[in-house]
């Protein structure tokens, strides 16, 4: 049996995920600004040059940079093994992904190429690091478990994507021919449930029943669910790799949509039952990250099926509710459990009787995390407005796509800031506890 | 026959249970109902410790000469909680439910990722290292064990 499991200093030291955290709320904010920057042609098409960056100033300087710090804090915790030379790894995978998603979103804004070759670098670069670092951890797990083996499933679907996404980018950068129609299917399918729903399934199965006392997801579940999507995923990518079109490619596809619909509606069922009533911020974020995944799956099924019925632009809705409605909300209520827990275990590990660590509504009051969430939800609603509304319920769409985009700054900001306040409150504490 | 994280499993879950109905006494004002109940979490933790750190960790360091490793990362945490413990039974005594669910927040998120990483890596070791002496250490825990907790669970959910 290894030692590498449950050893003494198993936690990564507090800046190794810290630095990921504080970093995503700014991209956060970006993407806002580039939105506004984009005039009548921002949320006008997928492709636009400012909806491309925004998407992954969003994709991956937000929920990537929490992502990925967040593995690497969990991983001792769920699977008795810490991702290895933590420190040497931060270095490798922080500073390049934000450096490469400002690069690759610049250069799809400027059509620069160069900014893209940098882009393409740089991401390479810090996924490769991070993907050989969990596999490394995982492959040293002391016992097998449903979460490593999601885990795995999770890094893998993160492998796809950035496969994909390094090759869309590369055909771009360098003007090479590459089936770039399935790629461009591909690359989102892998990105927001092959890597990203899975991830929040398999963790959700941990923390949904840990932080609000819900009785354990269906064992079965637990075990096939997100195997089956990746089956399926895999399945569906192989047809429409090999040129496959209509019913046959989206038989797969209905039933992914269909398993993230009942995957939203288990989840938000155990949270009803709940054991423990009390008012809870991740709670709610949870709720909207479900409802949207659920709105999403829904929404992508009718506009596969039936595509008469739905209106142009279901495309990006469907992304809205996916990157900001789903993933987004699940990342930040996670955040408000995360950052202030870990900043009291530190300072209550350094305690030695000289004063008593703040407890976590210390660190991030309630009432500011809760007005944060206000203006998430309203960040939300007014993207979906934009978007989803025909015009005449929208009347100068420009101006609500502005305003969306003053409301997702300011939702980032307002985030940012409960961070920054944690911070401030840990140093302090930190300082008081040196002196 | 029960395995050792089947039993523990379900202690984990009557404490879950204590400190939950601790929780929302205090959260409604009720500092009769809420002291009572606290001292009754109090008691059922130090118990569920006590069956750990007299009799498990023991038997597991014994079988598989692992000192340093997962047990003493688990006997840290309780004295974690205990610390945490001592906070909340002051909050409840200056009736200061700001402070005591505060602790409790935190308390959960401790308790929990302990309760995990027992659930998850340290007793599907012990039920390896420990397959041939389960039995008799199960029946040991079971003497020992607090009565109060035993009539919770009856009371169920």
């Amino acid at each position: 049996m290894k030692e590498s499991g449950l050893a003494v200093e198993q936690a990564p030291p507090i800046w190794v995920p810290f630095r990921f955290f504080f970093t995503a709320p700014a991209f956060g904010v970006l993407a806002a600004g580039t939105l506004a920057w984009g005039g009548p042609d921002a949320l006008a098409s997928l492709y636009s040059p400012a909806t491309l960056a925004a998407t992954h100033l969003l994709t991956l300087g937000f929920m990537a940079m929490v992502m990925l710090g967040a593995v690497m804090q969990i991983m001792p915790v769920v699977v008795g093994s810490p991702i290895p030379a933590p420190r040497l790894t931060a270095w490798c995978v922080h500073l390049p992904l934000a450096g490469g998603s400002l690069a690759l979103s610049m250069g799809f804004v400027v059509d620069g190429t160069p900014l893209l070759r940098i882009g393409v670098a740089l991401l390479g670069f810090a996924f490769g690091a991070f993907i050989i670092a969990a596999a490394a951890g995982l492959a040293r797990a002391p016992a097998s478990s449903t979460t490593r083996n999601g885990l795995w499933l999770a890094v893998g679907g993160l492998a796809a994507t950035v496969v994909s996404g390094i090759l869309l980018a590369s055909s771009r950068g360098w003007d090479i021919a590459l089936p770039t129609f399935a790629l461009t299917s591909l690359h989102p399918a892998w990105g927001l449930v092959g890597w990203t729903a899975i991830l929040v399934i398999v963790i959700a199965y941990v923390v949904v029943p840990m932080f609000q006392m819900t009785r354990p997801y269906p064992l079965p579940m637990t075990r096939w669910f997100h195997p089956a999507i990746a089956a399926l995923l895999a399945v569906w990518s192989a047809l429409a790799w090999n040129g496959v079109e209509g019913p046959m490619l989206n038989l797969p596809g209905y039933a992914v949509a269909a398993s993230c619909l009942l995957f939203a509606v288990v989840t938000l069922k155990l949270q009803a039952g709940r054991r423990r009533r009390l008012p809870d911020v991740t709670l709610d974020f949870w709720r909207v990250a479900m409802a949207s995944l659920a709105a999403a799956a829904v929404l992508w099924t009718l506009r596969t099926l039936v595509p008469e019925t739905v209106r142009p632009r279901a495309d990006i809705v469907t992304g809205i509710l996916m990157i900001d409605g789903f993933a987004m909300s699940a990342i930040t209520g996670m955040l408000y459990k995360i950052v202030p827990f870990m900043a009291w275990f530190h300072l209550q590990a350094l305690n030695l009787g000289r004063g008593v660590a703040p407890n976590m509504k210390m660190i991030i009051p309630d009432k500011n995390a809760r007005r944060q969430f206000r203006l998430h939800v309203a960040a939300l609603a007014a993207l979906l407005a934009a978007v989803a509304l025909p015009e005449a319920l929208v009347p100068m769409p420009e101006a609500w796509v502005q305003l969306a985009a003053i409301l997702l700054a300011a939702a980032q900001g307002a985030l940012l800031w409960n961070l920054i306040g944690a911070a401030r409150l840990f140093r302090r504490y930190l300082l008081l506890q040196h002196g | 026959m029960q395995s050792i994280s089947d039993y523990m499993a379900e202690r984990h879950r009557e404490c879950d249970e204590l400190f939950a109905l601790a929780e929302e006494a205090v959260a409604i004002d009720d500092w009769d109902s809420g002291a009572k109940r606290f001292a009754g979490f109090h008691r059922g933790m130090e118990a569920h410790f006590v069956q750990e750190e007299g009799t498990l960790f023991p038997a597991f360091e014994e079988a598989t000469g692992m000192t340093m490793g997962p047990t003493y990362v688990m006997k840290n945490e309780h004295r974690n909680m205990r610390e945490v413990f001592d906070e909340m039974k002051q909050a409840v005594e200056a009736k200061d439910a700001d402070r005591y669910l505060g602790l409790s927040e935190t308390l959960l998120v401790l308790m929990q990722q302990h309760n995990l990483k027992e659930d998850q890596v340290l007793y599907p070791m012990m039920d390896q290292a420990l397959a041939a002496s389960a039995a008799q250490l199960i029946a040991q825990l079971e003497l020992a064990r607090e009565p109060k907790a035993v009539a919770c669970q009856c009371a169920g959910r």
